[in-house]
């Protein structure tokens, strides 16, 4: 990453000021807390999956803007999505902050959160952004927490 | 009064600061994490491994008795540095944690027990934390906290009821790693002593910004790291008063502690040995001792003015930068400064920073009990030593402007 701004884009700064979907559902058939104990950020996730299908989600807590705009914009990348589907999101996810997988050369159905590619090369801040989508995975799994570490 | 300290020739003795770092100048705001190492450290730890190294009070070799007297030679510096009576009362552990948890686990539990309280202060470090919580679970033991003001100073009106009849130990930095605010930690050993209650000073922060005498404080026992002091990490200073290590047990067994051992009865050695079981750290010890003379060459008391010089200079500077609040106001201060920036997180701020050369450190700072307190997540923290100059101070600047422009 020659400058921060690559990472630092604006749709990140943006979900970072306005996340979507920030709140708790209050009807909600799975939940996660997640927790990055190095650094402290927490979230708290809820979901209502109906037949198979992320009907609706919301993040709540505190954190960086890589964590707090990773949360939005995963909250945006799933509602709606069958949960396998949603699974194979948190796997490319993952590879792509991993460095294995390669947005721009390599199938995938990351769109919009390419963006965060360029955290693989912040390993300090990998955590930030992998934060909700280990907390959605525990979620899946029925578990009640996540951990970074 | 002594000369200021030659910046220019000091920077010299850190050869990683004549290093590119990001392609430009390395500034390191972040000395109150890990000090540098200045290179008479590294050559002399380097020395003892090559030429003078064997295991420490053991054998009748020349060589095993010289690496001891190398080995003990330290340990006087590090008396001598707090001004403690006798090397009996200097103990090497791993560091500031260790030498925490070494008094909870034998002082503490002889004196403690259940219903007793341990009154900490409302700014530690996990470190001084934690090893009590730990105690009091034991014991069924409670502990109660000295509150501090928004500004980060202690609230010392109610002290002497917080010293209850229960009160069997205080715990207090002298230095808080977060806010920089020095503690007055003289009159609240005063203030326990008249109670009869034991202190520990956490003195991790405060040993590498002023000279600290240890019998004047009258601190019943004084902890630090070396590496906070341009030492080498994986050796620290226990210091505790004569009669307390007397009446403490062992801690650790194992060989080096012992006075005799069958299977019927082991008996023990004295202080500091009683608590040094095993091959002891010997070239980060000799480390330290070479740190300790480092920073004495430089004058710790000219080491404590160029701190507090570049602290009123940075506070200056950055009060100006709408949007930034310092944290940590307190009327004595070492030369830490944190701060958090309306809208941006410290951990942004810190990537941000790093990308433009300078280290700082981001998050809670092992203090979360003071995040809650101050209602905020983590702070951004710059903590300036010996090599430090006001050109750090202004590449701070720049960066925390840099990092608004890209925050927007």
């Amino acid at each position: 990453m020659s400058d921060p701004r690559e990472l630092y884009q604006q749709v990140i700064l943006e979900h970072n000021r306005k996340p979507r979907n920030f709140g708790k559902l209050e009807t909600c058939t799975h939940h996660a807390d997640g927790q990055n104990p190095l650094c402290g950020d927490e979230i708290e996730l809820t979901l209502l999956v109906q037949d198979g299908i992320v009907q609706d989600l919301k993040f709540q807590g505190h954190g960086c803007a890589i964590s707090q705009a990773s949360s939005s914009l995963m909250t945006t990348a799933v509602k709606g999505k069958p949960v396998a589907e949603a699974e194979i999101l948190i796997e490319q996810f993952r590879e792509m902050i991993r460095g294995t997988l390669d947005p721009s050369r390599d199938p995938n159905i990351l769109g919009k959160l390419s963006l965060f590619q360029g955290v693989k090369d912040l390993p300090s801040r990998v955590k930030c952004a992998v934060l909700p989508w280990a907390t959605l995975h525990a979620a899946f799994k029925g578990e009640a927490s996540a951990s970074t570490e | 009064m002594n000369q200021p300290l030659d910046i220019a020739k000091i920077r010299e003795d850190f050869p990683i600061l004549a290093m590119p770092y990001k392609d430009r100048r390395l500034v390191y705001v972040d000395s109150a994490v890990s000090g540098l190492m200045p290179k008479s450290v590294n050559e002399r730890i380097a020395h003892y491994q090559a030429f003078e190294h064997t295991n420490v009070h053991r054998g009748v070799s020349q060589l095993s008795q010289e690496a001891t007297d190398r080995f003990e030679e330290a340990r006087e510096k590090a008396r001598s540095f707090i001004n403690a009576s006798s090397i009996k009362q200097i103990i090497w552990t791993r560091g500031t944690t260790e030498s925490i948890n070494l008094v909870a686990q034998t002082f503490g539990r002889q004196k403690v027990h259940a219903g007793d309280e341990i009154l900490l202060s409302a700014m530690e470090h996990h470190s001084n934390i934690v090893p009590w919580q730990l105690l009091a679970e034991e014991r069924g033991a409670k502990i109660r906290v000295i509150p501090m003001t928004d500004a980060g100073e202690l609230i010392l009106d109610e002290l002497d009821t917080l010293i209850g009849e229960r009160t069997k130990l205080i715990g207090v930095t002298h230095v808080s790693n977060v806010l920089g605010t020095i503690n007055p930690v003289k009159e609240i050993i005063a203030r326990a002593h008249a109670k009869g209650v034991a202190v520990l000073v956490d003195g991790a922060q405060a040993v590498p910004h002023m000279a600290v005498d240890v019998q004047d404080l009258d601190a019943d026992f004084y902890v630090f790291s070396g590496h906070k002091l341009m030492g080498p990490t994986g050796i620290g200073v226990l210091y505790g008063k004569k009669e307390h290590l007397e009446a403490m047990p062992p801690w650790q067994g194992g060989g080096s502690m012992i006075l005799s051992v069958s299977w019927e009865k082991t008996t023990f050695i004295g202080s500091p040995g009683k608590f040094e079981a095993g091959t002891p750290p010997i070239a980060q010890a000799i480390g330290l001792g070479a740190a300790i003379d480092y920073l004495r060459g430089l004058g710790l008391d000219q080491v404590s003015a160029h701190g507090h010089e570049l602290l009123a200079y940075a506070t200056e500077r950055v009060k100006g930068i709408p949007g930034l609040r310092i944290i940590g106001e307190a009327k004595a201060k070492a030369s830490v400064l944190s701060f958090v920036i309306d809208g941006v997180h410290p951990h942004d701020v810190g990537t941000i920073l790093d990308h433009e050369g300078i280290v700082v450190r981001a998050g809670h700072h092992c203090a979360q009990p003071v995040m809650k307190r101050l209602n905020i997540p983590a702070t951004t923290r710059a903590s300036f030593a010996c090599f430090n100059d006001k050109d750090d101070v202004d590449a701070l600047v720049e960066g925390i402007l840099k990092v608004k422009e890209i925050f927007g």
